[in-house]
């Protein structure tokens, strides 16, 4: 009995001159902290993705508030909501940012785009990349192991049946983590307006890329006669959309219908589909 | 007493295919694809133009670069096309068609009939310049540069080790062309001004050893060291420590411990270069593996297509599962038969299922029979781990990533099937590009 008393009265002993040594040192030699950081830190996502250009929402919120010319729309995944947040507290305005998601530039499907060889190593595409430029035929296109679905920040892809990777639009955040991961670069960072979408990456020529992959762009032209903005060029055997031309003047996309692949996708009427369904 | 090294594996060396087989010539192929990369460093621009008439021996691609080795028409015939083509080692690379015309001619002034003593060093080193020679091994390490080498060089280690398995073209080369050898080797001697030659064979070719005691009879400083049968003896560091007991520095070359290695082929190329003024325009490649009818060691034109040379050993007599651009250990699986013959492919194997299956991979159990196995020294096994972990920059830091020579011994006794050299190479690719985005860097701060 005697031995539990003494140990509860040395612990909370202890506890106490510890207590007081803390309180003290935080008193003492407390650092100023502009309260105003903590403030914006926590208004921001936390996804830690670094498409503001600093290291983590911490750094970001420290900067923002302390230097002037750090702007306060940085924040890619809290979009409008956040940067007017943010420039309310910093007492800075916020410019209009356009809101982006990541698309797959690629449709080979492991259906659509035959495999040359059968791969048995370890499942990174950056490393299946340097056994002669991965599995499939098409060495543009998406090899398909998933770095970028492992790299989300905000658990906005997975990986489809079909051997692609789909991203979910509205937890997409756009930060862009994924695109800058993926060694084919063929994740695209697309405005939620954009009007049509190219979606294909191969450089193959068109009888070429045909037999690779049954839904590759084949350089045809067919799109850029289509379009009568001038907006669509193709450039080593594949069409290229200039965004701002579309835009701003397009009024209705007409160019993809003709697409013998459907290698370009019209954005607009399929956002629809998505509103009515 | 043979010589050994530190780690090392003993594989099935499947030799047995191919090694009682003499070397043949195939008939002249209709058409040659050659790659304007055949070599470490800067690839070459083809100096002919689509409807040239070339002949044999012609130079077709140069560089400017200092690291590259120029090439070579291995036919006469006409320029047919210039494009994009399959290659072994890489997607694909810059090619240069030729279609024969069935002459077989010489370009003009081939082949010389030159007397290498009475040749000066340098002259003697621009012959081999010009004839671009690399190293027939595999590596293909430009021969003229390693030749010239800026610190000073007190011995020559010829290399007929042939350590991987089913490979026997240098052993086939060794017992049928030993005159050119040791001429080769007496050229080499001359241009490095070394006086100590050994010649490192391994103990499983012992007819070998024998013919080539006999042929370096009389030859002052050449002996004959016999090796024992162990992958990787033939590496260029291993070979260098088990016949001198030098150790080349980490991320050194050679020359640093004052050694030069050339291999029987490269020194038998070099011979030619000399004395008859031939480039590289063919080459001694085993063909074989359980998959090939009937395994042959070939003497193929560059640009022969693997399709060409499997056909004339008698075409497939079971399915093969993977086809191999050199040995089973170090080799590049290939998924198309129209990769061409290059001067650095020393072999062709189709192997069946039965061979090829390693089963699944599972997480490393920490058995260290890799760290056993590694010839550098090397912990494998944690190298696996953090290029897993993705942690890239401390295996390179820490666990000297860079060592490693990718010779597959530790992937080879991993019980747990890992793919370890893999695992390596990812992680010196993402290093590598680590290290050129800080060049750049750097770059760009020294500009402003």
């Amino acid at each position: 009995m005697n031995t539990a008393i003494m140990i509860l009265v040395v612990m909370v002993g202890v506890g106490a001159v510890f207590g007081f040594i803390l309180a003290f040192a935080n008193k003492k030699f407390a650092m100023e902290v502009n309260p105003l950081i903590n403030e914006v830190e926590d208004i921001l996502p936390k996804g830690q993705c670094g498409a503001c250009g600093f290291a983590g929402c911490a750094k970001y919120a420290e900067a923002v508030v302390e230097d002037p010319a750090v702007a306060p729309n940085l924040c890619v995944p809290g979009k409008a909501a956040v940067a007017a947040k943010v420039a309310e507290l910093t007492g800075k305005k916020a410019e209009a940012t356009e809101p982006h998601y990541a698309r797959l530039k690629c449709r080979g499907t492991k259906t659509a785009a035959a495999a040359a060889y059968n791969y048995e190593g370890i499942s990174d595409c950056a490393a299946a990349k340097l056994i002669q430029g991965g599995p499939k035929g098409c060495k543009f296109g998406c090899i398909g192991f998933g770095n970028c679905v492992q790299v989300c920040p905000f658990g906005a892809m997975h990986m489809g049946e079909d051997g692609l990777p789909i991203v979910d639009k509205e937890k997409c955040t756009g930060c862009g983590k994924c695109a800058s991961t993926c060694p084919q670069s063929i994740l695209e960072l697309v405005p939620f307006t954009a009007k049509v979408s190219v979606d294909c990456s191969s450089h193959d020529k068109g009888a070429a890329a045909r037999k690779l992959c049954t839904q590759a762009c084949l350089g045809c032209g067919l799109c850029m006669r289509n379009c009568s903005h001038g907006a669509i060029k193709i450039e080593k055997n594949l069409a290229v959309v200039d965004m701002k031309i579309c835009q701003e003047q397009c009024e209705e996309a007409t160019c993809f219908a003709k697409c013998p692949t459907k290698a370009i996708q019209g954005l607009v009427k399929a956002a629809k589909e998505e509103q009515t369904a | 007493m043979f010589k050994s090294f530190l780690g090392g594996i003993h594989p099935n060396d499947g030799k047995r295919y191919s090694m009682d087989k003499a070397i043949e010539t195939p008939p002249l192929p209709q058409q040659v694809v050659i790659p304007m990369s055949q070599h470490i460093g800067a690839p070459c621009t083809p100096t002919v133009k689509v409807g040239d008439h070339v002949k044999k021996g012609q130079l077709i691609g140069t560089s400017e670069a200092f690291m590259h080795a120029d090439i070579h028409a291995s036919i006469s015939g006409d320029v047919v096309k210039i494009d994009m083509m399959p290659h072994s080692g890489r997607i694909s690379c810059q090619a240069v068609i030729i279609k024969s015309d069935g002459l077989d001619e010489w370009a003009d002034g081939l082949p010389m009939n030159r007397d290498w003593q009475t040749m000066e060093k340098q002259e003697i080193l621009d012959a081999i310049k010009t004839a671009g020679i690399v190293g027939l091994g595999g590596a293909t390490f430009p021969a003229h540069i390693k030749l010239a080498p800026q610190k000073p060089v007190d011995v020559l280690i010829i290399n007929g080790a042939e350590c991987e398995p089913y490979l026997t073209a240098d052993y086939r080369l060794m017992l049928e062309e030993s005159k050119r050898l040791v001429t080769g080797v007496q050229i080499l001697q001359k241009v490095l001004g070394v006086k100590t030659c050994y010649i490192g064979i391994e103990d499983n070719k012992p007819k070998a050893v024998e013919m080539l005691q006999k042929a370096f009879q009389g030859i002052a400083g050449v002996e004959v060291a016999g090796l024992k049968t162990k992958y990787p003896q033939g590496a260029e560091k291993m070979l260098i420590k088990v016949i001198t007991g030098r150790e080349v520095p980490c991320g050194g070359l050679p020359m640093d411990v004052g050694a030069v290695v050339q291999n029987t082929g490269t020194t038998v190329a070099v011979a030619d270069a000399v004395v008859r003024g031939i480039p590289i325009i063919d080459r001694i490649t085993t063909v074989s593996g359980d998959a090939v009818k009937e395994p042959k060691n070939l003497k193929l034109r560059i640009g022969t297509t693997y399709r060409e040379a499997i056909d004339f050993c008698g075409g497939f007599s079971d399915t093969p599962d993977k086809l191999l651009a050199g040995g089973p250990m170090m080799g590049m699986a290939q998924f198309t038969m129209d990769v061409p013959i290059m001067k650095g492919s020393s072999g062709i194997l189709a192997l069946t299922k039965k061979i090829t299956e390693h089963g699944t991979e599972s997480p490393c159990i920490r058995c260290g029979r890799c760290v056993e196995a590694c010839p550098m020294g090397l912990i494998p096994s944690m190298l696996s781990i953090l290029s897993e972990r993705q942690d890239f920059v401390k295996a390179k830091e820490e666990y000297g990533l860079f060592n490693c020579v990718e010779c597959g011994c530790c992937t080879y006794t991993c019980p747990a099937k890992r793919n370890i050299v893999q695992y390596i190479k990812h992680a010196k690719s993402v290093n590598q590009a680590i290290m050129a985005k800080e060049r750049a860097k750097a770059a760009q701060n020294a500009k402003k």
